[in-house]
């Protein structure tokens, strides 16, 4: 068994690069050692693995030469050599063969008389070479069987250790992936800050989700020298490590340079004139930078190219704050506008990060700036804004979305109490300070209003109501509970009653809403009274108390559409008149 | 607010019916109520009154139990009276006018005397 003894030991490496289409994937099955010299044999025999055949070119080892890794022999994709091969049955001469082929020239060249195809599942997975017989004969038509039968036999084997090879850099190439995943989180999670500053009389908060890939979003939030206080929202363009690694130099740069430059415009400059020279080609950051007053509420910012963020303004629409700048990093010499506004009582400046805009229901529509800021500007002064975006973007992209880039928002919002003090020192034209005592939330649930009820008594407690008002205050509430449980939300224990109470000093507030949907406003004034002759006689239904007695029992009633529903809202006078109960 | 699960006693002699409520009357006693006035409008008393001294919560679904029972009682041809209601829940019996068709008393003596007389 001369022959058998001459094939080699084979292993498979990754493909020299000559191949098109699949260079990583491609692997060229080389011999392993020198097993002879190659004196002693011109051109050993070789076991080639190339790509598949439908992947183009097939490249092919040839010779053994000793000590090295033999030439390569490239079968291109026209090569007719490689039409032969594919539907040859069993060894291929190539003493013998009239092929226009540059493979079969360059394989005769290197020594090589016979080409055993290695096909497993109908393909062309490599190729047994070998050079002129040992003993100088001709090969015999009993070595071209055993060929045959050990190519038939080798060629599963050798897809078996394509495919096992195939994989296991796949699961090395993710392996890197997660590792890398894990160092850019990493990175964000220590340069976004872990404690936000909260000047008397203001509330500020963010919200950071990254996407499974991590983009370059980041936040901060510190004070300056000067007692103000900076607000950042920024995004690297790009996503991983490398833009984790930006925007934790960016968050350091911008820290650095407001401790003595303070102004937004000035430190947008700086920052940008420190980035650019050291920043990866076709990566920048935009950002919005801004200096709040917590005294006075003056907010004095700069942008560099960042989506612009909003201010409720408590009218029911969301003011855009501008400020012209290109993003950082792209150019230097760049100057930044700045502009100011101040922050009043109640309102709350938005900044958010593109991931909000620019997700996608599942039909591709964008959630788009537009809806964002129209959902700024009607939310209620005091309803969460974090909480309510997200809400109207989890029902935009409905269930099981995959988030597609970093969510950031940061709300730097005024509370009522600042107002007071504020107000007060600003004189005459100070609006009436609204506080806010109770913000709940229950779960519609029959007998649930007394939950409410309870809560609420508790609120109004220091106002000093007198007993009847009071009793007449829990009546509407409960009332208005049990409409928003029953009516609103259809006593789904999953839906929501949003109760808050507040008020100006001078009258008291409750309003109580359902996430029923969007239906028509019922108009107070056109609702039927209830007739209780009619009830008795039976030509009404016995119920259809609520609405009238809840006017019954406060000064005022309307209800309104709210976003994911209606409320009702009840306002009483703390002024001492009782009410008039008609 | 504490307002434990309706609880409804009954207490019956000649020709008087007093239907004791204590706690809430809201959906909860939907079932009680009407068991405990139907029983005792079954004896086919000459007055039904209505104890509300221990009743601490009634809300709009109460009320339409109330107007139910009202109806249940005037089919029978039964004059209801009631008593013992907080000045919060006479104000809304006056409201709803339910007080037009459920005469108010100070008290048991005042709701058996009264009820007698009309």
């Amino acid at each position: 068994m001369t022959l058998a003894r001459t094939i080699r030991r084979v292993i498979r490496r990754p493909a020299a690069g000559s191949v098109e289409g699949r260079p990583a994937a491609v692997p060229t099955l080389q011999p392993a050692a020198p097993a002879i010299p190659a004196p002693a044999i011109p051109a050993g025999p070789t076991i080639e693995g190339g790509p598949s055949a439908d992947a183009g070119a097939i490249e092919v080892a040839a010779g053994g030469t000793a000590g090295e890794t033999p030439g390569t022999i490239d079968i291109t994709e026209n090569d007719p050599l490689l039409g032969l091969l594919q539907s040859s049955v069993g060894p291929v001469d190539l003493e013998g063969l009239s092929l226009d082929s540059a493979a079969v020239r360059d394989l005769r060249a290197a020594g090589i008389k016979l080409v055993v195809p290695l096909i497993s599942q109908g393909e062309l997975i490599g190729t047994l070479n070998l050079g002129p017989r040992l003993s100088e004969q001709d090969y015999s038509s009993d070595d071209r069987r055993l060929l045959e039968s050990l190519a038939a036999q080798a060629a599963p084997a050798l897809r078996v250790g394509q495919l096992v090879k195939e994989q296991e850099a796949e699961a090395r190439d993710r392996q890197k992936m997660e590792q890398e995943l894990q160092v850019a989180q990493l990175i964000q999670r220590n340069f976004l800050p872990r404690q936000l500053p909260q000047p008397e009389g203001w509330r500020i908060a963010a919200y950071y989700r990254p996407a499974r890939a991590v983009g370059g979003d980041f936040y901060d939030c510190f004070a300056l020298p000067d007692g103000r206080l900076a607000v950042v929202i920024g995004d690297v363009t790009d996503k991983g490590v490398p833009a984790a690694l930006v925007m934790a130099a960016t968050r350091s740069l911008i820290r650095a340079s407001a401790q003595r430059l303070m102004e937004p415009g000035a430190v947008l400059e700086r920052v940008n004139e420190l980035l650019c020279p050291d920043m990866p080609e076709k990566m920048f950051v935009t950002c919005f930078y801004a200096a709040l007053d917590p005294a006075d509420g003056t907010l004095r910012f700069a942008n560099a190219g960042h989506d612009l963020p909003y201010l409720r303004t408590g009218q029911g629409s969301a003011a855009e704050l501008r400020a012209r700048g290109m993003p950082l990093g792209l150019m230097p010499g760049m100057r930044y506008d700045e502009a100011e506004l101040a922050v009043g009582p109640g309102q709350v400046a938005v900044l958010h990060s593109d991931g909000v805009a620019e997700a996608h229901a599942p039909d591709g529509t964008m959630f788009g700036f537009p809806r964002l800021r129209a959902l700024v500007g009607r939310l209620r002064a005091d309803e969460p804004v974090v909480e309510e975006v997200l809400d109207e973007l989890a029902r935009f992209t409905g269930p099981g979305w995959e988030q597609e880039d970093d969510i950031t928002l940061v709300t730097v919002e005024r509370t009522a109490e600042t107002a007071k003090t504020a107000l007060t020192a600003s004189g005459p034209a100070a609006a009436p300070i609204v506080r806010t005592l109770l913000e709940t939330t229950i779960p519609s649930q029959a007998g649930n209003e007394r939950l409410t009820i309870a809560q609420v008594a508790e609120a109004v407690a220091d106002l000093g109501l007198p007993a009847a008002r009071l009793e007449d205050l829990k009546t509407a509430v409960g009332e208005g509970t049990m409409n928003a449980i029953e009516h609103g939300n259809g006593n789904d224990p999953s839906k929501p009653v949003h109760v808050r109470v507040s008020t100006d000093g001078s009258q008291l507030t409750v309003e109580i809403a359902d996430v029923g949907g969007d239906r028509p406003v019922p108009d107070p004034d056109a609702l039927p009274v209830p007739d209780l002759a009619a009830k008795l006689e039976g030509r009404q239904t016995p119920r259809g108390w609520g609405l009238f007695l809840i006017r019954s029992m406060v000064d005022e009633m309307a209800i309104r559409a709210v976003p994911g529903g209606h409320a009702v809202v009840m306002t009483m006078r703390l002024d001492g008149r009782s009410s008039d109960a008609q | 607010m504490p307002s434990d699960a309706v609880r409804i006693a009954v207490r019956q002699d000649a020709g008087t019916a007093v239907v004791a409520i204590a706690g809430r009357i809201d959906a909860s006693a939907d079932e009680p109520l009407r068991a405990a006035v139907d029983g005792a409008l079954a004896t086919t008393p000459q007055r039904l009154i209505l104890d509300f001294s221990a009743m601490d919560y009634m809300n709009s679904t109460g009320i339409a139990l109330v107007v139910g029972l009202l109806g249940r009682a005037r089919a029978t041809q039964t004059p209801v009276g009631a008593y013992g209601l907080s000045p919060h829940y006479q104000e809304i019996f006056r409201i709803t006018r339910l007080s037009d068709f459920l005469p108010l008393f100070d008290d048991e003596a005042g709701a058996r005397a009264g009820l007698a007389a009309a």
